[in-house]
C-alpha cells in the first residue's frame, strides 16, 4: 500500500501511467485483430526514411509537444491557459504563407521571398499576438482566458484576411522540408526535440524557472522579493505565441499550403490536455517541462489510437474532454478530501471490525 | 448550571500544523453581557471565535448553546447564524456591489404574495434601522460608496437585526474613529439591555474597560482566566496577555543608548506619499539604528515603510539613500539599494507556498543576481544549510515545502531570504505576529544584533512593549499621518498616550 | 424620484448605448440607399439575433457570478443537429425533440455547474472540456449537413408576426409591412424574464452577490456552491432555447455551426456593461450589446465588399476595448481607495 502511494506521487506517475495505459490498449487491439502484438512499437525502414506507429506518433505529436511548451509556461505563471494558440498557429500558417506566395496569390511553386523571411515573418507575428495576450494578462490584470478568446476567434479571422479567403498552396520543396524528412527522420521530430531541449537548457541554466513557478505561487510575494511578476508573465506568453508560431509553421508546411480553418483546429485542447496529464496543476504554480511533453505525445497516442478504434477527427474531442475533466476533477481539492473522508470512513469502520 | 449562561465552550482544542492554536480552553457567555476576549497576537483569540462560528474544526471539546440540546457543532458560518450566532470581522464581509438594503437582507428579503422580492418593503425596513442606529445612509446606494466605518456598522446592524443570542465582535472598531467608536459602544449597550450576549475581541484596553463586563484572558492557545472587571485592573490584564517572559525580554537591551551624527543617516525620506494610505512624511535613519512605527492598525505604519521599499509606490517627495537622490519604482530598486522587507502578511506577501525551503531562501538574493546569473546548485544549498541552522529554523529537510512549517518557522524563512541578501536596510512589518514566545524574543534578539552590525532597520509592530525594547527612535503614526517622532523617555504610557492623539479629540 | 448616480458601472451601459446609436446612425447615412433607414432592417437585426440574445442572457447570468461559459456555440451547434437529426432521419415529433434539447441543456448545465460549484474547478477548463465535448457530440450523431424540412417546424420558422406600423412602399409601390419571426417573440420573453428574475428573485440577487464577493456571500449565509451550479444550468437551458431559434433561423444541422458563437456572446454582455469579475451587469446591456453585435455584421453585409472575417475581426476588437475600459475603470477605482 504504501509502495503504492510512493510510486503515484512521483511528479512523472500520471504521464508515464497514460502512456502505458495507451500502449496496453493499442497491442491488446492488435492482438484482438489477430496481428503482430507489438505492431505498435516495429519501427523499419521504408523507401529510407524510418516508418511505424511510434514514429507516426512521435512526427505527428510535434505540434502538440512544441505547443505544450509555451502553455506549460502561461499555465505555471498566470494560472490560467491560452486558448488562441491553435488560432494563433494558423494565422502564422497564413502569414507565413502569404509572404512565400505574394498576397492574393492561391497556389505557387515558386517563393515570392526568401523562405526565411517568409518563415521568421510567420513565427514573428505569433510572437506579436502572444505579447498582446501577454499585455492583457500581464499589465492589464484580464483573466488569462477572457484575454485570449479574443485571438481565439479573431486570430483565423485575420489569418482569412491573410489570405484573402483562399487556401493558399506553397508546393516548393524548400517550404515542404519542415514537414518532410530531414535524412531519415521527419523534420517535426527534430524541429519538437529541438524546442523541447533548448526551453531545457533555458530552465536548467537560468533562474527562469524559478522565477516563473515563484511569480505562479504568488505573484504578491515574488514582487516583495524582487521579481517584476509582470514581465515574468509577458514573456511566458511571447515564449507561447513563438511556440504557436513554430507549430504552426510545421503544420502549414506538412500540407503545403495555409488552410485558416483548419490549421491548428482543436490543437489547444490538446495542448492544454497535455499539460494537465503532465502531472501539473491547471491553478498555477510549479510544473515539470518533461512531465508536459511526455503528455504531449500521450495525447498524440491517444488521437492515433482512436483514429484506429475508427473515430474520427471530428468525435477525438468528446473523448479528450472527458479525460481533461477527469483529471482535473481528480487534481480538485475539494475531490481530494472527499477521498481522505472516504478513506478514513473505511479505516474506522475497519477498526470498528 | 446558571440560568444566565448563554453559550459554553469546553475544553476546546485545535492545532495547526506544527502548532497548538487552543489547548483545552474554556468559555462561558451570560445573557446580557459584554464579555472581552483578550490576547495577544497569536493567543488563540481568532482561532477560539472561527471554532465557535463553524470555519475551523475543533478536535476535542464540547459548545453548548441555550435552548439547544447537546452538543452544538457548527460546520460553517450559515449553520452558526441558525442557532444564534451572528459574527461580524474585522474586515467587511458585505458585498459592495450591492445596495446597502440588500446587504442588510439578503438571504432573508421581503417577499410579496408571489414570491417575488418586495423592494419597497425592504428599503422601508433598511431604512428604519438605519435611522435607529442614527446612521446617515441612503439604503439605495450600493455599499461601496460609503467608508470603511459606515460598512462594518452595516454590518453589525445586519448582524442585529438578524436576532441573535450571541454577537461576536472581532476587532470591529479597528477601522472606527472615537465618534463611531462611540456610536457602536451605545449600540452595543441597547443589545446587552435585550438581552444578548456579546463578544467582544478587541485590541484597545481602553474600549475593554469602557464597556465590558467580564474578561476572558487567553495566551499562547491556553485559557489564563475568566475575570469580572472590577477584579482585574488593566496592569493585571496586561500582566496576564503577556505572562511571565514579559520580564526576561526586558533584559535584551543595552543600557546605554548609542548616539547618532548627522553623517551616519543612511535613509532620508522627505515628504514622500502614496495617495489614500500615507500622507507625506519625513523620515530619517542613521546607520545602526533601529526605528519603530507604531500606531493602530491601518495607521498607516505598514504604509510608510511600504512606500520607502517601492512596494506601493511614491507619489510625492524625495528618497536620499547614503545622500544621494535615488527613485524606486519597484521593490527590485530598493533591493539593489540594499533594502530588504519583510512584510506584515506573511501568507499573502512572505512565502511561496508551494517551494522548498532552499528555493524561498534563496529567492531574493537570485532576484538581485538577475535571470542568467542562477546561483549554482552547490551554493543554493551552501546558503540554506547555513542560514537553517543560524536561525534555528525547524524543518524536516532544506527541500520541504515551506507551507509545511509553523508560522514562526516561516517568519524566519523569510527573515532568512533577507539577511542572505546580505541589506544595509531591512523594514521588519510585524515579524513577531503569530508566533510563539521563543521565537519572539529570538526574533527581537536578532534585530539588535543586526543593529549592532551597523545595519539600520525600521520594526513594526502592534505590541509596543517589543517595540520598546528593541527600537531607539519611535515615529508615531495616525489616520496615514506621522504625527511625531519619541526619542527620549520611551515608554509604554508616553508611546499609548502620542497614538491615542492627547486633546483633538473631536476627529 | 432620486436622481441616479453617475457611476463607473453605469458610464459604462451608457457608452454602450451611445455607440449602438452613432453606429446605426453611420449605417443608416451610409447605406440609406440600401434600406438601412427601415424598420425592417432593424427588426432583421432582432430576428437574426434572437438566438444569441438568448445566450447572452444566460451568459450575463453566468458572469455574473465571476464565471464564465464558452460552451455555448458548441452547445447550439449539438441542439441544431439533434433537432435536425430527429426530424430527418429518426422523424420524430419536433415538439418532443425541443424538449428533449432543453433536457439535454439542463443536463449538460448540472454536470458544468457540479463541476465549477462543488469541485470548484475553473470554470474556463469546465466549459472548454464542454464546447469540445459538445461540438464531438454534434460529430458523433452526425458529420452531414442536414436541412430541415419538417412540416411543422418550416411553418413555425416561416410565421410572420406583422407589425402595425412603419410599413413602407417600395420601388415597385409593394407595400411591405414589418414583420418579426417567432423567434424574435421567445427571445423577448427570455429577456423580460431573465431581468425579473435578477431583480425580483432571491437567486438573482444571489448571482450578484457571489460575483461581488463570494467569501461575503457564503458568510452572509448565501449557498454559494448551489448558486453556481443554478446559473450554469440557466445558462446551458437559455442556450439550448437559443439553439431552437438558432435552428428556426437556419433550418439545418451542421457539425461548423455556430461557431464562435461564445465569443458573440461574451462580447455582448461584456459591451452591454458586465465586468469580468462578476457581480455588476445586466441583462439590458447585454440586449445593447447583441444589437451592437448584430449592426455589426449587418453593416459588414450591406457593404459586399468586405470579407465576412471583418465582422468577427471587428467585434473581438470591441471586446478587447471594452476589456482594457474595464481594466483601466477598475484601476482607477483601486487607486481611489
Amino acid at each position: 500500500m504504501n509502495n503504492i502511494k510512493k510510486l503515484t506521487s512521483k511528479a512523472l506517475f500520471l504521464p508515464i501511467f497514460c502512456m502505458l495505459l495507451v500502449m496496453a490498449a493499442n497491442i491488446i487491439y492488435d492482438a484482438a485483430n489477430g496481428n503482430f502484438a507489438l505492431n505498435f512499437f516495429t519501427i523499419s525502414v521504408r523507401n529510407g526514411v524510418l516508418y511505424g506507429r511510434l514514429i507516426d506518433i512521435l512526427n505527428r505529436g510535434s505540434e502538440i509537444a512544441i505547443l505544450s511548451i509555451g502553455m506549460t509556461l502561461v499555465v505555471s505563471s498566470s494560472a490560467g491557459t491560452d486558448i488562441s494558440v491553435g488560432s494563433v498557429m494558423s494565422l502564422a500558417a497564413s502569414f507565413c504563407c502569404m509572404l512565400l506566395a505574394g498576397y492574393g496569390t492561391a497556389a505557387t511553386t515558386e517563393l515570392a521571398v526568401p523562405l526565411l523571411v517568409g518563415v521568421l515573418g510567420g513565427i514573428l507575428l505569433a510572437c506579436v499576438c502572444g505579447a498582446f495576450n501577454g499585455f492583457l494578462v500581464a499589465y492589464l490584470n484580464v483573466q488569462p482566458m477572457v484575454a485570449t478568446l479574443i485571438l481565439f476567434s479573431a486570430a483565423r479571422a485575420i489569418g482569412l484576411l491573410c489570405c484573402n479567403n483562399l487556401i493558399v498552396y506553397v508546393r516548393n520543396d524548400s517550404f515542404k522540408m519542415f514537414g518532410g524528412y530531414l535524412g531519415f527522420i521527419p523534420t517535426p521530430i527534430v524541429i519538437a526535440a529541438g524546442c523541447i531541449l533548448v526551453m531545457a537548457i533555458l530552465l536548467k541554466k537560468t533562474a527562469l524557472g524559478l522565477y516563473i513557478q515563484s511569480v505562479g505561487i504568488n505573484k504578491k510575494a515574488s514582487r516583495i522579493a524582487g521579481l517584476n511578476s509582470g514581465k515574468i508573465i509577458f514573456l511566458c506568453y511571447i515564449v507561447c505565441g513563438l511556440m504557436a508560431g513554430i507549430a504552426g509553421i510545421v503544420a502549414s508546411s506538412r500540407i503545403s499550403s495555409a488552410d485558416s480553418n483548419n490549421i491548428g483546429l482543436n490543437y489547444e485542447l490538446d495542448a492544454i490536455l497535455a499539460v494537465a496529464l503532465g502531472g501539473n496543476s491547471l491553478g498555477g504554480g510549479k510544473f515539470n517541462l518533461a512531465g508536459s511533453v511526455i503528455g504531449a505525445y500521450t495525447i498524440q497516442a491517444i488521437t492515433t489510437t482512436l483514429f484506429a478504434l475508427g473515430v474520427s477527427s471530428d468525435q477525438a474531442p468528446v473523448y479528450k474532454a472527458i479525460i481533461v475533466i477527469i483529471i482535473v476533477a481528480i487534481q480538485a481539492p475539494p475531490f481530494n478530501a472527499w477521498v481522505k473522508r472516504l478513506s478514513a470512513k473505511r479505516a474506522l469502520a475497519k477498526g470498528g471490525v | 448550571m446558571d440560568n444566565n449562561v448563554i453559550l459554553t465552550m469546553r475544553g476546546i482544542s485545535m492545532t495547526f500544523p506544527g502548532v497548538k492554536a487552543l489547548d483545552n480552553v474554556d468559555f462561558t457567555l451570560r445573557r446580557g453581557e459584554i464579555h472581552a476576549l483578550m490576547g495577544e497576537n497569536g493567543a488563540g483569540k481568532s482561532t477560539l471565535i472561527k471554532c465557535l462560528t463553524g470555519i475551523n474544526a475543533f478536535e476535542a471539546g464540547e459548545i453548548h448553546v441555550e435552548g439547544i440540546q447537546g452538543a452544538v457543532v457548527n460546520h460553517s458560518t450559515l449553520d452558526a447564524q441558525k442557532k444564534g450566532i451572528s459574527t461580524v470581522y474585522q474586515e467587511i464581509n458585505l458585498c459592495p456591489n450591492l445596495s446597502v438594503a440588500e446587504n442588510l437582507f439578503i438571504g432573508r428579503e421581503p417577499k410579496n404574495k408571489l414570491g417575488f422580492i418586495n423592494w419597497r418593503e425592504m428599503i422601508k425596513r433598511s431604512e428604519k434601522i438605519m435611522k435607529d442606529l442614527d446612521m446617515p445612509v441612503d439604503v439605495t446606494q450600493n455599499l461601496e460608496e460609503y467608508s470603511l466605518a459606515l460598512q462594518q456598522m452595516i454590518a453589525i446592524a445586519r448582524a442585529v437585526d438578524m436576532d441573535c443570542k450571541v454577537l461576536i465582535l472581532d476587532e470591529p472598531t479597528s477601522s472606527l474613529d472615537d465618534s463611531e467608536v462611540e456610536k457602536l459602544f451605545k449600540l452595543m449597550n441597547q443589545l446587552k439591555a435585550k438581552g444578548v450576549g456579546i463578544v467582544f475581541v478587541t485590541h484597545f484596553l481602553e474600549q475593554v474597560y469602557t464597556v465590558c463586563d467580564r474578561i476572558t484572558v487567553l495566551r499562547n492557545g491556553q485559557l489564563v482566566g475568566e475575570y469580572p472587571i472590577a477584579d482585574l485592573p488593566r496592569v493585571k490584564l496586561v500582566a496576564a496577555m503577556m505572562g511571565k517572559d514579559f520580564d526576561d525580554l526586558a533584559s535584551i537591551k543595552s543600557e546605554e543608548a548609542p548616539v547618532f551624527t548627522d553623517e551616519d543617516i543612511l535613509i532620508d525620506a522627505k515628504g514622500m506619499s502614496h495617495k489614500g494610505t500615507i500622507k507625506p512624511f519625513d523620515l530619517q535613519i542613521h546607520k545602526g539604528e533601529v526605528v519603530g512605527l507604531t500606531g493602530l492598525l491601518g495607521s498607516g505604519r505598514s504604509e510608510l515603510a511600504r512606500v520607502i521599499y517601492g512596494a506601493d509606490k511614491n507619489q510625492t517627495g524625495v528618497l536620499k539613500v547614503n545622500g544621494k537622490e535615488i527613485k524606486v519604482n519597484a521593490p527590485i530598486d530598493a533591493m539593489n539599494l540594499g533594502m530588504g522587507l519583510l512584510p506584515d502578511d506573511r501568507k499573502a506577501e512572505g512565502i511561496i507556498g508551494d517551494l522548498s525551503v532552499r528555493e524561498n531562501i534563496i529567492l531574493a538574493m537570485q532576484a538581485k543576481r538577475g535571470v542568467f546569473r542562477l546561483l549554482p546548485m552547490s551554493k543554493q544549498i551552501e546558503i540554506a544549510d547555513e542560514y537553517i541552522k543560524l536561525l534555528q529554523i525547524k524543518t524536516a529537510s532544506r527541500e520541504t515545502l515551506i507551507c509545511q512549517l509553523s508560522g514562526g518557522n516561516q517568519q524566519k524563512v523569510i527573515l532568512a531570504r533577507w539577511l542572505a541578501t546580505n541589506p544595509d536596510f531591512l523594514i521588519l512589518d510585524e515579524p513577531t505576529r503569530g508566533i510563539d514566545i521563543g521565537t519572539k524574543t529570538e526574533i527581537q534578539k536578532l534585530v539588535l544584533k543586526l543593529a549592532g552590525e551597523g545595519k539600520s532597520l525600521i520594526f513594526i509592530s502592534s505590541e509596543i512593549e517589543e517595540m520598546l525594547r528593541t527600537c531607539t527612535k519611535l515615529a508615531v503614526l495616525r489616520d496615514g499621518e506621522k504625527v511625531g517622532e519619541i526619542t527620549e523617555s520611551l515608554s509604554q504610557e508616553t508611546v499609548m498616550k502620542a497614538i491615542a492623539g492627547g486633546g483633538d479629540t473631536n476627529e | 424620484m432620486k436622481k441616479i448616480k453617475i457611476n463607473s458601472n453605469t458610464l459604462l451601459l451608457l457608452i454602450t448605448i451611445a455607440l449602438f446609436v452613432v453606429m446605426y446612425a453611420v449605417g443608416c447615412i451610409l447605406y440609406s440607399d440600401k434600406g438601412f433607414t427601415n424598420l425592417q432592417t432593424f427588426l432583421n437585426l432582432l430576428i437574426n439575433n434572437a438566438g444569441l440574445l438568448c445566450v447572452a442572457c444566460g451568459m450575463t447570468c453566468v458572469m455574473l457570478t465571476g464565471g464564465i461559459d464558452i460552451s455555448v456555440g458548441s452547445l447550439i451547434a449539438l441542439d441544431c443537429m439533434l433537432l435536425a437529426v430527429g426530424m430527418e432521419r429518426w422523424n420524430q415529433n419536433p415538439i418532443l425533440l425541443c424538449i428533449l434539447v432543453l433536457a439535454v441543456g439542463v443536463v449538460f448545465g448540472l454536470v458544468q455547474g457540479f463541476c465549477v460549484g462543488y469541485l470548484k474547478i475553473q470554470p474556463f477548463i469546465v466549459t472548454m472540456a464542454g464546447m469540445f465535448f459538445a461540438r464531438g457530440m454534434t460529430a458523433v450523431i452526425c458529420t452531414d449537413q442536414v436541412s430541415i424540412s419538417n412540416k411543422f417546424f418550416v411553418s413555425l420558422a416561416q410565421m410572420k408576426i406583422s407589425i402595425p406600423f412603419g410599413a413602407v412602399t417600395n420601388r415597385r409601390g409593394v407595400l411591405q409591412i414589418p414583420f418579426i419571426r417567432i423567434t424574435v417573440v421567445i427571445a423577448l420573453v427570455v429577456l423580460v424574464l431573465v431581468f425579473l428574475m435578477l431583480r425580483y428573485t432571491k437567486f438573482g440577487r444571489s448571482l450578484y452577490a457571489v460575483g461581488g464577493n463570494e467569501s461575503s456571500a457564503v458568510m452572509m449565509g448565501l449557498d454559494v456552491k448551489r448558486t453556481k451550479l443554478k446559473a450554469y444550468v440557466l445558462s446551458s437551458f437559455l442556450c439550448s432555447i437559443g439553439g431552437i431559434c438558432f435552428c428556426l433561423n437556419t433550418m439545418s444541422g451542421n457539425v461548423q455551426q455556430a461557431k464562435g458563437l461564445e465569443m458573440d456572446a461574451i462580447a455582448s454582455a461584456v459591451i452591454g456593461g458586465t465586468l469580468l469579475t462578476g457581480g455588476v451587469g445586466n441583462v439590458i446591456g447585454s440586449f445593447f450589446g447583441v444589437l451592437i453585435n448584430g449592426t455589426i455584421s449587418t453593416l459588414v453585409k450591406t457593404n459586399g465588399k468586405l470579407l465576412s472575417s471583418w465582422s468577427s475581426i471587428a467585434v473581438a476588437a470591441l471586446l478587447c476595448f471594452f476589456i482594457v475600459l474595464q481594466s483601466v475603470f477598475a484601476k482607477i477605482k483601486d487607486s481611489k481607495k
